[in-house]
């Protein structure tokens, strides 16, 4: 069993009220950041903590907050990224839905230590029924004297704002999602100047994951070392994963950071194994956006160690045999999914949701999803395979946000990895034509 | 600051972009760009034909940067390397923006007004490639005519955004923008207004495509077959320096005046742009320079050039004016 910190207190009854979640030691760590210790004491201890970004990239966190101008006068901001809109990733609406009050102490402590006495909440808008819950949280920690003027007899101040999405994933993206926040369309900025400098009006800012500040209030409560302790290297920490896809548990899990992924797929206490006893054909470890994996290479590495669920693990062989953490979206695949459908499914995604400001993304999403379309549809052709791996490589790198990177490498890894499921689908136009093919036979490498 | 760009060093003021510094230099050292524009605040960045590889970031951080970035928002840095044209890698990415800028486009330069002095055009006969790899349908829309004066064709968009931000910061009142988003996003009025007001025009100006269009010069004439000639006149909105595209004595169409990278020098009225289509209105000083390596000089300005002396409207005009 592994350590929980942030999801411990989730099955008390009651725990999303204020009342609650205080009698169970919440807010002890809001009443000693901002009655013990100075704000940079808090960085400090997030610094050593070595927590790293949750929502996908894997920034060091204290790192971030470092980087915050704190020296020009005027209004500082932290901006918490509730955007959760991944195909796969469903972690932080868990976390509000079930305990909205740990996010509201992180987000205090968070604030303190930035010294921001304004934060935004950017939800995402489909979340309707979480941003009641957050924002009755809210109004509870005002009313209980954790937010407001004077916050604890101190002379910190601090007022949270929940801002509704309006339905883009190109705004999880952090300066989108400042554009957004501001009232405008909401298209990634150039960068630099990186929002630490000049971020929300202007302002610098920092735009942190629900986890990842929900994770702050741990941190401050066992010490920046401690929680250092947990997990494996750089990865340190527990992370929540959501597992869906062809297993017998979907869900979110806590994990320590470093759970082998072969333990998390079969073990009961987490996914419980592939559903319906089939064999495992791949799995996304980290959102639709990571490269896919075939079982083979998803279990082990390259290298024939076991893959760990670790930042470093995930991505050991690069984009040849390699995925990413991600924002921890795990999607698992079985022997009878299609791979060709799957990515003509992320694919059409990435082209719905491209903001439609670089030519690349905006161009190229519409473009793979149109010949994976075919190749679906038992239009295909071999040359198009072809195709599509030149028009991912063309888009990746080169465009304003890494939107473009998120479409192209779900492409570039399938067909990296199953062409002969593309071929198929090219040989056999028939079959494929009215989706009732057999599932394209695993290969002898991919069994486990 | 220093800065070398394909092995040629410059000396740059502070906050000057790559692209700015290479303009400074000149030549083929000057990545294209279709979106960049020099006098409005906000543009460049998105269509990302200007991407350059930066090869030593600066003389403290000597490192190469990781990927390609835009030279027209990237500010150089004391000792920077860049390479635009020596570089294999930024010349093929160029190749494939190309190819997605195109991949939509409906390539009726035949029938475009544009035609001859398009950037797309240039861009892509520089840097394209000959056949397409794309067979799917092209996006389509309706033909739109945003006031009186102006028409939107939204097929030929490669949304630059160059007149949003015309507009925004020329004019009052925000009427046009961008709706939809991904590659159906498109040009367009807010809930069917029409962009009104008298600095409006200059978004045919602006625009690096055939997607804005003079409806007062429409299919009237190919470019090349004009003479232009530079013009003011004693405007009291805007500075009324033009140009007048003639043939014989008569207007056909009135721009701004563009430097050599297609930016307009100062932008017009209105009224200057399409009522002023009289000879009489105007004090013409004499054949334009056209610096564009564009069929409209190559067609007329080596001509112009030694004609300049005879042309007779510049002889009667300037006299009278004289008087």
């Amino acid at each position: 069993m592994g350590r929980k910190i942030l999801t411990d207190k989730i099955v008390i009854p009651g725990i999303n009220t204020f009342e609650v979640y205080k009698n169970n030691g919440g807010y002890a760590a809001a009443t000693k950041a901002l009655k013990q210790m100075t704000p940079s004491e808090v960085t400090e201890e997030v610094k050593k903590s070595g927590l790293r970004g949750r929502g996908g990239a894997g920034f060091p966190t204290g790192m971030k907050w470092s980087f915050l101008d704190r020296t020009t006068p005027g209004p500082r901001y932290l901006v918490c990224n509730a955007d959760e809109s991944e195909p796969g990733t469903f972690k932080d609406r868990y976390l509000i839905e079930k305990i909205p009050h740990l996010l509201v102490e992180g987000l205090i402590i968070s604030s303190f230590a930035l010294g921001a006495e304004t934060t935004y909440v950017y939800v995402r808008g489909e979340f309707k029924t979480q941003i009641g819950i957050l924002s009755k949280a809210i109004r509870e920690a005002y009313e209980n004297g954790f937010l407001g003027k004077n916050i604890l007899g101190t002379s910190y101040n601090l007022d949270i704002y929940v801002h509704s999405g309006a339905g883009a994933y190109i705004c999880g993206e952090e300066t989108a999602l400042l554009e957004s926040l501001e009232g405008k369309r909401g298209n990634p900025r150039l960068k630099p100047p990186f929002p630490a400098v000049k971020g929300l009006y202007g302002r610098p800012t920092v735009v942190n994951n629900v986890e990842t500040l929900a994770a702050v209030v741990p941190i401050i409560n066992i010490g920046g070392d401690e929680y250092a302790k947990i997990g494996i290297g750089k990865s340190t920490g527990t992370k929540l994963i959501s597992a869906c896809g062809n297993i017998n548990n979907p869900g979110v899990y806590e994990i320590e950071l470093g759970l082998p992924v072969e333990t998390f797929l079969n073990s009961p206490e987490y996914c419980g194994g592939v559903k319906g006893g089939k064999s495992l054909k791949a799995i996304v470890p980290g959102g639709s956006s990571v490269p896919i994996l075939p079982a083979n290479l998803i279990l082990k590495t390259a290298a024939g160690e076991n893959r760990l669920i670790t930042y470093e693990s995930l991505s050991d062989g690069g984009f040849v045999s390699g995925s990413m953490l991600g924002s921890g979206g795990f999607i698992v695949y079985d022997e009878n999914q299609c791979i060709v459908r799957n990515t003509w499914n992320f694919t059409r995604f990435y082209h719905h949701e491209s903001c439609g400001q670089c030519s690349p993304c905006r161009e190229g999403t519409g473009w793979m999803e149109k010949v994976l379309h075919r190749l679906e549809h038992g239009e295909g052709r071999h040359k198009d395979i072809d195709l599509l791996v030149s028009v991912a490589k063309r888009i990746e790198g080169n465009t304003i946000c890494p939107l473009g990177d998120a479409a192209a490498w779900p492409v570039a890894a399938a067909i990296r990895h199953f062409r002969h499921e593309f071929e198929y689908h090219v040989e056999n136009p028939e079959i494929v034509k009215n989706h009732k093919h057999a599932p394209v036979p695993l290969k002898e490498m991919e069994k486990v | 600051m220093q800065v070398t760009i394909d092995n040629i060093t410059i000396e740059v003021p502070e906050g000057t972009t790559i692209l700015q510094a290479a303009r400074m230099i000149g030549g083929d050292v000057v990545p294209p760009a279709m979106c960049y524009f020099s006098k409005l605040k906000g543009s460049g960045g998105k269509c990302r034909t200007c991407l350059v590889r930066v090869a030593k970031s600066s003389e403290k951080d000597p490192r190469p940067m990781p990927k390609l970035v835009a030279s027209c928002s990237t500010p150089v840095q004391h000792g920077m390397v860049v390479e635009n044209s020596t570089s294999q890698e930024v010349l093929d990415t160029r190749k494939s923006i190309v190819e997605f800028l195109l991949i939509n486009h409906p390539l009726d330069c035949p029938v475009c007004d544009q035609a001859g002095e398009c950037d797309l055009q240039n861009l892509s006969y520089e840097h394209g490639i000959e056949a397409t790899r794309y067979e799917e349908g092209r996006r389509e829309f309706p033909q739109i005519d945003i006031g009186e004066n102006i028409k939107l064709h939204m097929n030929r968009c490669i949304l630059c955004y160059r007149c949003v931000y015309a507009i925004n910061q020329l004019t009052d009142g925000r009427v046009h923008g961008v709706l939809y988003r991904g590659d159906a996003s498109e040009i367009s009025t807010f809930i069917k207004n029409s962009v009104d007001n008298e600095f409006s025009g200059n978004v045919i100006d602006v625009c690096p495509v055939g997607a804005l269009t003079d409806r007062t010069f429409r299919f009237k004439s190919r470019v090349w077959f004009l003479k232009p000639m530079d013009a003011h006149r004693d405007c009291p909105t805007c500075s009324g320096k033009t140009v007048l595209w003639m043939h014989g004595n008569e207007i056909y169409r009135v721009t701004s005046r563009k430097d050599q990278y297609a930016e307009v020098e100062e932008f017009i009225c209105n009224e200057c742009r399409f009522e002023k289509k009289d000879v009489n209105d105007w004090v013409v000083e004499g054949p334009r320079k056209i610096d564009k390596k564009s069929v409209i000089s190559a067609n007329h300005y080596e001509m112009l050039k030694k004609a300049a002396v005879i042309n007779p409207v510049k002889k009667v005009i300037v006299k009278e004016s004289e008087k």
